[in-house]
């Protein structure tokens, strides 16, 4: 069997002496792993970096079988945030919660779309986290509503309010209006006005509590049902923020 | 799976071993083993002694993690070396690759890997805290970086900068970009953004 497709690399482990373990997320197929022949050589390894956008061949006897992959590179996108502590946690944070998510081999084109236009807009961003901070967390936003576990942040759950929306329920993941939520505001997790309002702009504060939203529901919806726990690359994000 | 060419229990347990060694293959490792019985005397046994003595005298350095038969290392001893200038890097063989440019004088700290989320290995699996330790040593003035300039290598190389931000000391990491030698027409993406991002007057 043999395809081709373009996307972009979320891990590389290196596997044996030369060769690596590529895990990309592509247009077709999805999360797709695959051998690189080599791949810790010279000529390979600046290409097999997370965050690059590439197309890839992959060949195998049968469609489960882990393969091979021949790497083109598209464009070296991780270069961009190598340099930038906080650039290159959200690079690992996004990278590391897709791979921790996604099913293998199932193809979830917008996500690969979405990835692209986060990664090209944290690429122009200036340095601070306040920048390409609300990009990062409408992304997230974005993964949980493709995989299925959305949240809906557009009225409050109690009164069908559309205004002053500062909590989101916990069970239902439903924003809640102040007014509705105040009973209850210790169980409350904190909505981010940017979240809701369009032109708003987010300070530090706002986009620890929409980290920690999106925390809140990556964990329990896409994460805790395999077992898993947040990714470490996305705890030392929260930890670089905070 | 390993095919015995000899029905010879102790011969297959030496091919068996040397196959494991990088670089050599099930195959490699029979040319090897051959080798080393037809070259008794003057391969074999020497062979046999230098690894009975390097397994019983060479250990981990307390202070910096370098390979070495004292601890302290040689480096770590030597009057010679400027105390004020740490160079941290992945591995050992790092340490061997900057000793043979022989260009750096100062000491050295090896912290074993990098940061790699998947892989499961965190700041705790590293030696980082003996970095931090050594950090707060007076004498020291600048820690150099050179960890590789990979995703994970500069992931680890942030964190480490974040732990040592807390002292007054220069941290500085290696250049990245053309190598010597390298022609611009066979260089990576990667490569060449970086060098022109990292431009100095002429």
């Amino acid at each position: 069997m043999e395809w081709r497709d373009q996307g972009v690399i979320l891990s590389s482990r290196k596997y044996g002496e030369y060769d690596v373990i590529l895990e990309v997320l592509t247009r077709e197929h999805g999360r797709h792993a695959g051998i690189v022949k080599g791949g810790i050589g010279r000529r390979h390894r600046g290409n097999v970096q997370p965050g690059n956008e590439v197309t890839v061949t992959w060949r195998g006897r049968l469609e489960t079988h882990l393969g091979t992959y021949s790497v083109e590179l598209l464009r070296a996108r991780s270069v961009a945030f190598l340099y930038n502590p906080a650039k290159l946690a959200a690079l690992n944070s996004c990278c590391s919660l897709l791979c921790s998510a996604m099913a293998e081999n199932e193809a979830h084109e917008i996500l690969l779309d979405g990835l692209l236009a986060f990664l090209t807009e944290l690429e122009a961003a200036k340095d601070q986290i306040d920048y390409w901070g609300p990009l990062l967390i409408r992304w997230e936003l974005g993964l949980l509503t493709e995989l299925g576990f959305g949240l809906n942040l557009d009225d409050c759950a109690a009164t069908g309010s559309t205004e002053n929306l500062i909590y989101v329920s916990p069970k239902s993941g439903h924003a809640v209006s102040c007014d509705a939520g105040e009973p209850y505001k210790d169980k409350m997790l904190k909505l981010p006005r940017f979240l809701t309002e369009n032109g708003v702009e987010a300070n530090i504060a706002d986009i620890k509590e929409g980290l920690e939203l999106m925390n809140f529901f990556i964990e329990r919806h896409m994460l805790a049902p395999f077992n898993k726990k947040t990714p470490q690359a996305r705890r030392m994000l929260m930890e670089h923020i905070l | 799976m390993y095919k015995s060419p000899s029905n010879n229990n102790e011969l297959d347990h030496l091919i068996s071993l040397l196959s494991k060694i990088p670089g050599l293959g099930p195959r490699s490792a029979r040319r090897a083993a051959l080798q080393l019985i037809k070259k008794k005397d003057v391969l074999m046994r020497p062979l046999a002694n230098a690894l009975a003595s390097v397994a019983e005298n060479v250990h981990p350095c307390s202070i910096c993690g370098n390979l070495d038969v004292e601890n302290p290392c040689h480096i770590c001893e030597s009057s010679k070396r400027d105390r004020s200038l740490i160079c941290v890097i992945e591995d050992v063989a790092d340490l061997w690759a900057l000793e043979r440019a022989g260009s750096f004088r100062g000491l050295y700290h090896v912290i074993g890997g990098t940061l790699s989320a998947l892989d499961g290995v965190g700041p705790d699996d590293l030696n980082i805290s003996g970095l931090v330790e050594r950090a707060s040593d007076p004498e020291l003035k600048e820690v150099i970086i050179a960890t590789n300039a990979t995703v994970d290598g500069q992931t680890t190389a942030h964190y480490i900068t974040e732990q040592l931000k807390q002292f007054e000391i220069n941290i500085t990491r290696l250049a990245h970009g053309v190598p010597i030698g390298g022609e611009l027409d066979y260089l990576d993406d990667g490569t060449l953004i970086t060098a022109l991002n990292s431009r100095r007057p002429f």
